[in-house]
């Protein structure tokens, strides 16, 4: 083996010798090949795993934590909820409908294969500007490439977020969250247990499709990945219909031993993990392994991605049963090797060894690294807003029109209806609420589920940023009548090698930590996607947060639209001057700077119980939080569904009129309740010590703000919907 | 053997929505001489028969039952010979 | 009486179907595999919405070869109660019980969101009791459920009364805004001229209960419930 040998796949020379130090030998190309693979950084982890240990992870009701396919957390009734977050970044850079549509269905199969029925899609996307006509391309390509994926599959597609802003220009981000349901007796680990147990690999035919895609991933995006545009797989939602119905059909009747889906690297990553996690070998011939191309080679069979695949260990006396189960449905199933007790895989082609290594090496044993991190320098100049350099504007009016038309904070309705959201007939709360709720049928209960992240905010504080992403995420639960319970997260950053980068990691990580701690919701799993950069610049520091929230009953679900003429309309939380990372000051005022608004984690806390403690009690018609495009913009959606107007009168209490407005300060919510409710509202908030103040009155077809008497915000509530309604392009 | 060659498209009395998207793309991309565009659908099937009348009469046989749809589809073919 | 839902692979609304029928609307109900050669034993047939085959070469195309199709030809030639939804309005369209195809809507997008439906013949199995031109809040989920016929069938069609909903906005004006497909005539449903077969790209099944939004679909099915106690 020569240096380029093993600096082609992506290992560097450290880790080759390391390498030859486990086997005790030079590897030859096959081994060499599956190491490429999995010790990759996306299948490695190896520069996030140190820091990823420090997450809380554990809870009265986490069944599963992170190092399964997904996450496990009970609910009771002898249910738990499976979920996982993840990015799908380079494929849709290269291939927008392809990347999207097979990130949505590698998400679908890591649920499914912890034995859990998938119930819901979430996805949060993000893109460069649309004035851009590669970005407007990206953006029709990914958005038709899940609804393509997930309607097909028949799985609601039932929330998420879309983002845009230049840094992501050339690094679109495609993070698709998947939730299932599932009685915790049939949970099912990815274990090859059981010596002498059969493997069977069942679904689409391996191809050359998807080479190298986690090496891929693992990389920065340049014009050369134009040309690495074969390493893009192809999806098809009728074999992972098929799939997913014939594996919880096997798992519901207890006829797997262990089960494993075939994702990023392969074969060589599903036989590695199932046999590492069981404490086994495996041995696999490959000559048995259905091809869909001629003359596929060992290396090119392990290391393909083709998907819709899935992994299994049976019992010998099971074999025949399994193989009828898929043949009912239509679907190839092979048995292609043993469980061995000697820790070994060893893969034969027509009986021949053509690669014989530890299964732990490749799962487990990749090196973990430290890198350097050092506060990057840009925060020296983002930190200093001087707010009385930012003239208040003339007309408020002007302003409320132009934040809801900026495509941030517009109508994402034109993306929601390409997706079936209904289907499974358990949707209750819509996208376009703060959480989606799905009833659990059976029961009185309902899930509410959510993903969030604000990255400019992480980009101007990643410490501040990473805590605000989980309080939102957590808020927009609770103000669907959801008590949060857990959390996945994907993290999106640039090139962990260079310090300025790292350090956004460790420091987004920290405060994930801190808020997942006080608002226990411990981290359950999800993934971590480096190297998200263009031509040396790294996106904004994306901690994409995907949370899950259970509701006792039902009928309480609550959603944000105002519903009755003559409600109050109550603000919780207190405002402040915090106009720094608003969307406010970068759209208005053209400056991604400041710090973004301080959050206290107590008072977050409180705020949950007593929304909570309001919805549950019946109290108020819709609750909403507060984010970006602070007060105005929160009122402003309350007002379109229903086309209901709004007087608010506000005291600014010296805070400008701005800040009032626009700012975002944390952990602040909007109710609108009928006035008779008030007294028990206002109890449950004192006793909690949450600033609860009056601020108006739901009614007639206009939207106004007066500030200390004065009028700042009049318009016709059909105007302000249609700003808000016509700005993205579908 | 013969290797059919199948072009299916929507009549000319049935609206083409794909084509009419398009027409418009191509107009706004400064081809103002482009119309009609109509997109379709082209299928290769390999029939193991010598007699070339009877792989067209399984071509025209497969297109009315299953590979178009008469109310909205309208078909032709060629039969190229092929090497076993 | 009893229902059955026939599951082709790739049938993903087959449980939304199933689910109403039993824990809302109260009546009998199994799954009907597509491997069947049989529908003996069942008084209305579903056939729900999806994806049969992928939707690959055109929707409902293969699943109308499914096995179990010959025997649904002819329990619908018999008289007996077809209800495709969606996906399986396409296969009925494919299977010649209804005329007409379904095609790329016109926005070349998949639209998933309520409509308005306006009842246009109340005189079928699946409609009495409904006053003509009542509107009913039933969602579409489809990217393909743009309903083509040529106008003489069309012409025929209008006069033996095969058209029962059509997209309407709130009012019930049959307006181009309110057609979320390109449907001709706004059509949403039609049935064959017998009246036992009815054909709609909207989903009833999803518009059953109070929780998700709408009830206006369950009085489709109590029709067919009412049909089948005013025939005994």
């Amino acid at each position: 083996m020569k240096p380029e040998d093993w600096r082609i796949i992506g290992l560097r020379d450290n880790e080759y010798d390391l390498i030859t130090k486990i086997l005790g030998r030079e590897p030859n190309q096959v081994e060499l090949g599956m190491f490429g693979v999995m010790w990759s950084e996306h299948c490695s982890y190896k520069h996030s795993k140190a820091v990823l240990r420090t997450f809380p992870t554990t809870g009265p009701r986490v069944l599963q934590g992170p190092g399964e396919n997904a996450g496990i957390v009970a609910i009771g009734d002898g249910l738990a909820v499976c979920f996982k977050i993840e990015s799908h970044n380079h494929p849709s850079a290269i291939e927008p409908y392809q990347g999207a549509a097979t990130g949505v269905g590698g998400i679908i199969r890591d649920i499914f294969t912890m034995g859990a029925r998938p119930i819901a899609i979430l996805d949060s996307l993000r893109f460069g500007t649309l004035d851009d006509s590669k970005v407007r391309y990206l953006f029709n390509g990914v958005v038709s490439g899940i609804a393509g994926y997930g309607n097909c599959i028949g799985i609601p597609t039932v929330g998420g977020e879309i983002y845009f802003d230049p840094c992501y220009q050339g690094n679109p981000l495609v993070c698709v969250m998947c939730v299932g349901l599932i009685e915790t007796e049939k949970i099912r680990l990815g274990k090859a247990t059981g010596v002498g147990n059969l493997v069977i690999l069942a679904g689409a035919r391996t191809g050359r499709d998807g080479m190298h895609g986690a090496s891929f991933a693992s990389e920065e995006l340049s014009e050369a990945s134009e040309e690495k545009r074969p390493a893009v797989q192809v999806g098809d939602p009728f074999m992972e219909k098929l799939l997913l119905e014939a594996c919880l059909e096997l798992i519901e009747n207890g006829d797997l031993e262990g089960i494993q889906d075939l994702g990023a690297a392969g074969l060589t990553c599903a036989v590695s993990e199932m046999a590492s996690r069981g404490g086994t070998g495996m041995e696999i011939e490959l000559s048995k392994v259905p091809c869909r191309e001629e003359g596929m080679t060992p290396y090119e069979i392990m290391i393909a991605e083709s998907q819709e695949r899935m992994l299994m260990v049976v019992t010998p006396e099971k074999e025949a049963k399994v193989h009828g189960v898929f043949q009912r449905w239509g679907l190839t199933s092979t048995t292609i090797g043993r469980v061995t007790a000697d820790g070994l895989l060893r893969i034969k082609m027509h009986g021949q060894v053509v690669a014989e290594v530890p299964a732990r090496s490749l799962a487990e044993d990749s090196p973990v690294y430290y890198p350097a991190s050092a506060k990057p320098a840009y925060l020296e100049r983002t930190a200093q807003l001087d707010l009385a350099a930012i003239p208040q504007p003339d007309d408020f009016n002007t302003v409320l029109l132009k934040l809801l038309s900026t495509p941030n904070l517009a109508s994402k309705e034109g993306v929601w209806q390409q997706y079936d959201y209904m289907v499974r007939t358990s949707t209750v709360v819509r996208p376009g609420s703060d959480a989606a709720v799905l009833r659990i049928r059976g029961t009185q209960k309902a899930l509410a589920m959510t993903t969030d992240c604000n990255a400019r905010y992480v980009y101007l504080d990643p410490y501040a940023g990473g805590q605000i992403a989980v309080a939102e995420a957590a808020r927009n639960v609770v103000c669907s009548g959801g008590e949060p319970l857990a959390i996945t997260d994907c993290l999106c950053f640039g090139n962990p090698e260079k310090p300025e980068i790292y350090w956004q990691f460790r420091q987004a990580v920290e405060g994930i930590s801190a808020a997942c701690r006080a608002l226990e919701t411990p981290v359950t799993g999800g993934n971590v996607s480096f190297y998200n950069e263009t031509k040396g610049e790294a996106i904004y520091p994306t901690p994409v947060i995907g949370m899950v929230g259970l509701l006792n009953d039902v009928t309480k679900a609550c959603t944000l639209p105002f519903k009755a003429a003559g409600d109050l309309i109550v603000l919780l939380g207190e405002s402040f001057d915090e106009l720094g990372g608003s969307e406010y000051l970068a759209v208005i005022h053209g400056r991604v700077q400041g710090k973004p608004p301080a959050l206290d984690l107590a008072k977050e806390k409180a705020l949950h119980r007593v929304v909570l403690a309001a919805i549950g009690q019946g109290l108020v018609h819709s609750a909403h939080d507060l984010a970006e495009g602070g007060l105005a913009v929160a009122v402003a959606e309350c007002l379109f569904e229903h086309e209901i107007g709004a007087r608010l009168e506000l005291d600014a209490n010296g805070l400008r009129p701005d800040s009032l407005l626009f700012g975002e300060s944390q952990s602040r919510v909007i109710l609108s309740l009928s006035p008779e409710n008030l007294p028990v509202l206002r109890e449950l908030a004192v006793r909690e010590e949450v600033p609860l103040a009056v601020i108006g009155r739901t009614g007639g077809d206009r939207f106004q703000i007066y500030v200390d008497g004065a009028p700042r915000v009049d318009l016709p509530v059909a105007q302000v919907k249609a700003a808000w309604q016509g700005a993205i392009p579908c | 053997m013969w290797r059919a060659e199948i072009k299916v498209l929507l009549k000319k009395s049935v609206l083409d929505p794909q084509g009419r998207a398009v027409e418009n793309a191509l107009a706004s991309l400064g081809y103002a001489n482009v119309n009609r565009v109509r997109i379709g659908k082209y299928l290769e099937v390999t029939i193991a028969t010598p007699d070339r009348a009877a792989a067209e009469a399984q071509v025209r046989e497969m297109c009315a039952r299953l590979l178009t749809n008469p109310v909205i589809e309208d078909y032709t073919f060629t039969l190229v010979e092929v090497e076993a | 009486m009893k229902f059955g839902v026939i599951v082709f692979p790739g049938s993903n609304c087959d449980l939304d179907a199933y689910h109403l029928v039993r824990d809302v609307l109260g009546a009998p109900v199994e799954y009907i595999w597509h491997a069947e050669r049989s529908v003996a034993g069942f008084d209305c047939l579903i056939l729900p919405g999806g994806f049969s085959y992928g939707d690959y070469l055109r929707c409902g195309a293969i699943a109308r070869f499914s096995p179990v199709m010959p025997a649904v030809v002819e329990f619908a030639r018999r008289g007996g109660l077809v209800l495709g939804i969606c996906n399986g309005f396409q296969i009925l369209t494919e299977a010649g019980l209804l005329p007409g195809a379904l095609y790329s809507n016109t926005s070349l997008q998949f639209r998933c969101r309520d409509t308005i439906l306006r009842v246009e013949n109340n005189d079928t199995p699946f409609t009495r009791g409904l006053p003509p031109g009542q509107l009913l809040s039933i969602p579409i989920a489809h990217g393909e459920g743009n309903y083509y016929v040529d106008p003489e069938t069309l012409a025929q069609m209008e006069a033996k009364g095969q058209i029962v909903f059509r997209y309407a906005d709130r009012e019930g004006r049959i307006t181009p805004d309110a057609n979320p497909n390109g449907s001709v005539g706004n059509i949403a449903g039609v049935c064959n001229e017998n009246r036992n077969v009815l054909g709609m790209m909207p989903h009833p099944e999803r518009a059953g209960e109070a929780l998700l939004g709408s009830t206006d679909g369950l009085l489709i099915f109590k029709s067919i419930l009412e049909y089948w106690e005013g025939c005994r």
